[in-house]
């Protein structure tokens, strides 16, 4: 029998959609970067793991305390300070006292995120906020590197981790000289080319068998876990290519004119580039939407990201480059607005 | 510009999205639905002026009279679309949500429905504009769902010369399969309607594009141009929105229309398959538009299909015949991304109608609206390459006027691909329609 008083629901067309929601994209980044945790921990030891779990945390709460403050419902459940808070920690070094990881994460979130008006209008990458804060804050410990494979690394804290908070933190020269196998360095491959002209060999850079921030030595395994999420269709593949593109034109051509300066392959490798062109130059928010626009701020990052490591004082450089292309954000869009079909030609005044 | 879709072979727009299809009907045979007890006939069945009245209550009209004139060249009149008595001319709730003038109509059961005689005519003594004009006597409106004076398009300006007639048979929302039907149904009378529109726009050749998700269709078609070389039938990619004739022409022709002119700026007029079908049936027997195929479709119904139903039908009539069964429902008048709800189950068919679709409570789940991340998916899915991420959020702060100007707000055809796939639930094109619909009110009232 026909229901010939049915309720009627009104609303207005499109009737139906297929998207993810904003919830599932972030979920599914957070599943990408879950090898990165698992290898960073197998590399470092439980320190950084801690610091990982401390970072995040610091994320999270600071951002529900502030969505408090302000007499909002609470943002938490968009998983989008998780990723923020996995990120940065991702680009510290393994030893980084967690007392700076909390400060961090409070920062890249208050200052990086909220304090814009929170997800969807942040200028700048909050991870990337909170990493330049600590790096000018403290930039001893920021760049204080351990070795990989420690005998005794998943039941020891490196020395520095457990720091107390607002002192000088442990000085780890000490520890390292005693638990490094072969004479450790103490530097990263960038630093080893910048300071000694040293290169280190691709493989090692690809592998990850190298020292430096937790989550970027290996660079097939953030290709891997990027991969995941373009065939998921949450990641925009055309900023890491960009990046990727504007990295290698630049490194040859400052190695046409330099023969010292490294070749395209170790600029890509090496350091955090590849983390960064993987998960932090495509953070949505903060670059264009425009498809011209995507690849003008990929290249510009890979470009300024040479330039300053050749250049500039600090090893890091690659934070910095995407920090100064997310400013140049709006001006990019606004010159690279798309042409509609059909356009016509506008008439001359 | 070259189309590098082209250069690989596939017929295609840039851009667009790709719902499920749920073309369940598209197998089942046309039917008539029985004679509903009463019919309203608004008089604004097209997008033109409504018609004018001119019968009163009480008078008695037998199926296919006249009963409403035009209004002028832009106007089409109406028929009577069953044989009974005029019962009122009062305002009747519309799709649109407001009210119309109608003429309401009781059947009467008793009589056989015989459509009113006339002459018929031969198509093939006409001239062009006797053609229109006959067009415009039978009361013909783009039936594909714009309900635009079929006539009106038909009257190519002296200083435009049309040489390609194209004839839309993408059917690329999802849910509707009326001129999928009609396309293998009434493959005779389909190639008839568009010799007629060829003569009446002076063209010498047709092409019929179709989404290649219809082989059939293809088939049925190719077999029946042996003898007719001026038409050519073409597949194309499935893909919303491919029946928008701005993408359809870009599909087959690789040719953009200029924005916000007409396709005869570049020599091309538009037609859908089943406006052209059924000229080609009503034209020789010299009968007016009085019924229309619907496709019923959608969650709960027991005998969803394609229908022939008279135009004036009421909502009610047609989910009591599908058998519904559902308790709560969205009762859409066309596709799931273009229809329009409608608000009461006594809102009548017209001749735009081209299906009624039942959602549940499913697909439609409001979820909360989140900012915008700027995923840029929007963008990637705007047929017309606009900004809609940039727009929606110019909307969101009422700079109507900059989205018309500086973001081409009005190249926007509301074809909803930015809602479809925004992950953050932003309702893009409905913010778009209202900006539309602000500005014009503006530039009405500055003059």
């Amino acid at each position: 029998m026909a229901n010939k008083n049915p309720k009627i629901d009104l609303r207005t067309s499109p009737y139906i959609r297929r998207a993810p929601t904003v919830a599932q994209i972030m979920r599914n980044v957070v599943y990408a970067l879950i090898p990165l945790i698992i290898f960073a921990t197998v590399h470092f030891g439980i320190s950084a793991l801690a610091l990982i779990i401390v970072t995040t945390l610091s994320c999270v709460i600071t951002e529900h305390l502030f969505c408090k403050l302000a007499h909002k419902p609470t943002t938490i459940k968009d998983f989008s300070a998780v990723i923020t808070g996995i990120l940065l920690s991702m680009t510290l070094p393994a030893g980084f006292p967690l007392w700076m990881g909390v400060v961090g994460g409070f920062v890249a979130i208050g200052l990086g995120k909220l304090l814009f008006g929170g997800l969807g209008f942040n200028v700048f990458n909050p991870a990337l906020v909170g990493r330049a804060f600590l790096q000018a804050a403290f930039p001893v410990s920021i760049t204080t590197w351990t070795p990989t494979h420690v005998a005794d690394r998943f039941v020891d804290f490196i020395p520095s981790t457990l720091a107390l908070p607002f002192m000088r933190p442990v000085d780890t020269t000490t520890w390292t000289s005693q638990v490094a196998i072969d004479g450790f360095s103490g530097a990263t491959p960038l630093a080893l080319m910048k300071f000694q002209g040293i290169i280190t060999e691709n493989s090692a850079l690809f592998f990850g068998t190298v020292t430096g921030s937790i989550g970027e030595t290996s660079s097939l395994l953030i290709l891997i876990c990027g991969a995941y999420l373009v065939f998921r269709n949450m990641l925009d593949w055309r900023i890491p290519v960009a990046v990727i593109i504007g990295t290698a034109i630049a490194a040859e051509l400052f190695h046409a004119f330099n023969p010292q300066a490294p070749q395209a392959l170790f600029m890509l490798l090496s350091g955090g580039l590849m983390f960064a062109a993987v998960f932090m130059a495509s953070d949505m928010v903060a670059s264009p939407v425009t498809p011209l626009g995507i690849f003008i701020f990929g290249l510009l990052v890979g470009f300024l990201t040479v330039t300053i490591r050749l250049y500039g004082a600090l090893t890091e450089a690659v934070m910095y480059a995407i920090l100064f292309a997310n400013a140049a954000t709006p001006l990019i869009e606004s010159y690279t607005q798309p042409k509609i079909y059909g356009a016509r030609k506008k008439p001359k005044s | 510009m070259i189309n590098l879709l082209q250069i690989f072979g596939k017929k295609t727009f840039a851009h667009g999205i790709h719902p499920d299809e749920y073309k369940e009907t598209s197998q089942k045979i046309t039917r008539r639905l029985a004679f509903p007890t009463k019919v309203s006939l608004p008089l604004a069945q097209s997008i033109g002026k409504p018609a004018r009245a001119i019968v009163h209550k009480g008078q008695y009209v037998q199926r296919g009279e006249l009963i409403a004139e035009a209004d002028g060249f832009m106007s089409v009149p109406l028929h009577a679309s069953v044989t009974g008595i005029v019962a009122a001319i009062e305002l009747v709730l519309t799709a649109k949500g407001n009210k119309e003038l109608a003429i309401i109509l009781e059947t009467s059961l008793s009589s056989g429905q015989a459509v009113l005689k006339s002459a018929t005519k031969n198509i093939a003594s006409m001239s062009r504009t006797e053609l229109i004009q006959a067009v415009q006597n039978m009361g013909m409106v783009g039936l594909g769902g714009a309900a635009f004076p079929t006539h009106v398009k038909m009257s190519i300006p002296n200083d435009r010369n049309i040489h390609t007639v194209i004839v839309n048979g993408c059917e690329c929302e999802p849910f509707l399969t009326t001129d999928h039907r009609v396309m293998l149904e009434q493959v005779q009378n389909l190639i008839l309607g568009i010799q007629i529109a060829l003569k009446c726009v002076d063209a010498e050749t047709a092409i019929i594009g179709i989404e290649n998700n219809k082989p059939d269709v293809l088939e049925a078609i190719k077999s029946h141009l042996a003898n007719e070389t001026n038409i050519t039938v073409v597949a194309v990619e499935t893909k919303y929105p491919q029946g928008a004739e701005k993408m359809l022409i870009k599909s087959l022709l690789g040719v953009e229309i200029p924005s916000k002119g007409l396709p005869s700026e570049i020599g091309l007029a538009v037609f859908n398959v089943t406006t052209l079908a059924q000229i080609g049936t009503l034209m020789p027997l010299s009968q007016p538009l009085i019924e229309r195929i619907i496709t019923i479709t959608g969650d709960n119904l027991r005998k969803s299909g394609n229908y022939i139903v008279p135009l004036g039908t009421s909502l009610g009539h047609i989910l009591n015949h599908a058998d519904f069964f559902g308790n709560e429902a969205e009762l859409i008048l066309g596709g799931p991304m273009m229809g329009m709800a409608a608000a009461s189950l006594d809102v009548p068919i017209t001749k735009g109608t081209g299906a009624v679709l039942v959602l549940d409570k499913r697909a439609t789940k409001d979820d909360e609206i989140m900012p915008c991340i700027k995923c840029s998916l929007c963008l990637q899915a705007c047929p017309i390459n606009l900004n809609p991420s940039e727009l929606g959020q110019l909307a969101a702060k009422r700079r109507y006027d900059v989205m018309e100007e500086q973001y081409n707000l009005n190249d926007c055809f509301d074809c909803g691909c930015c809602s479809y796939v925004c992950p953050s639930n932003i309702p893009l094109v409905q913010y778009f329609r209202i900006a539309k619909t602000l500005n014009r009110e503006r530039h009405r009232q500055n003059g």
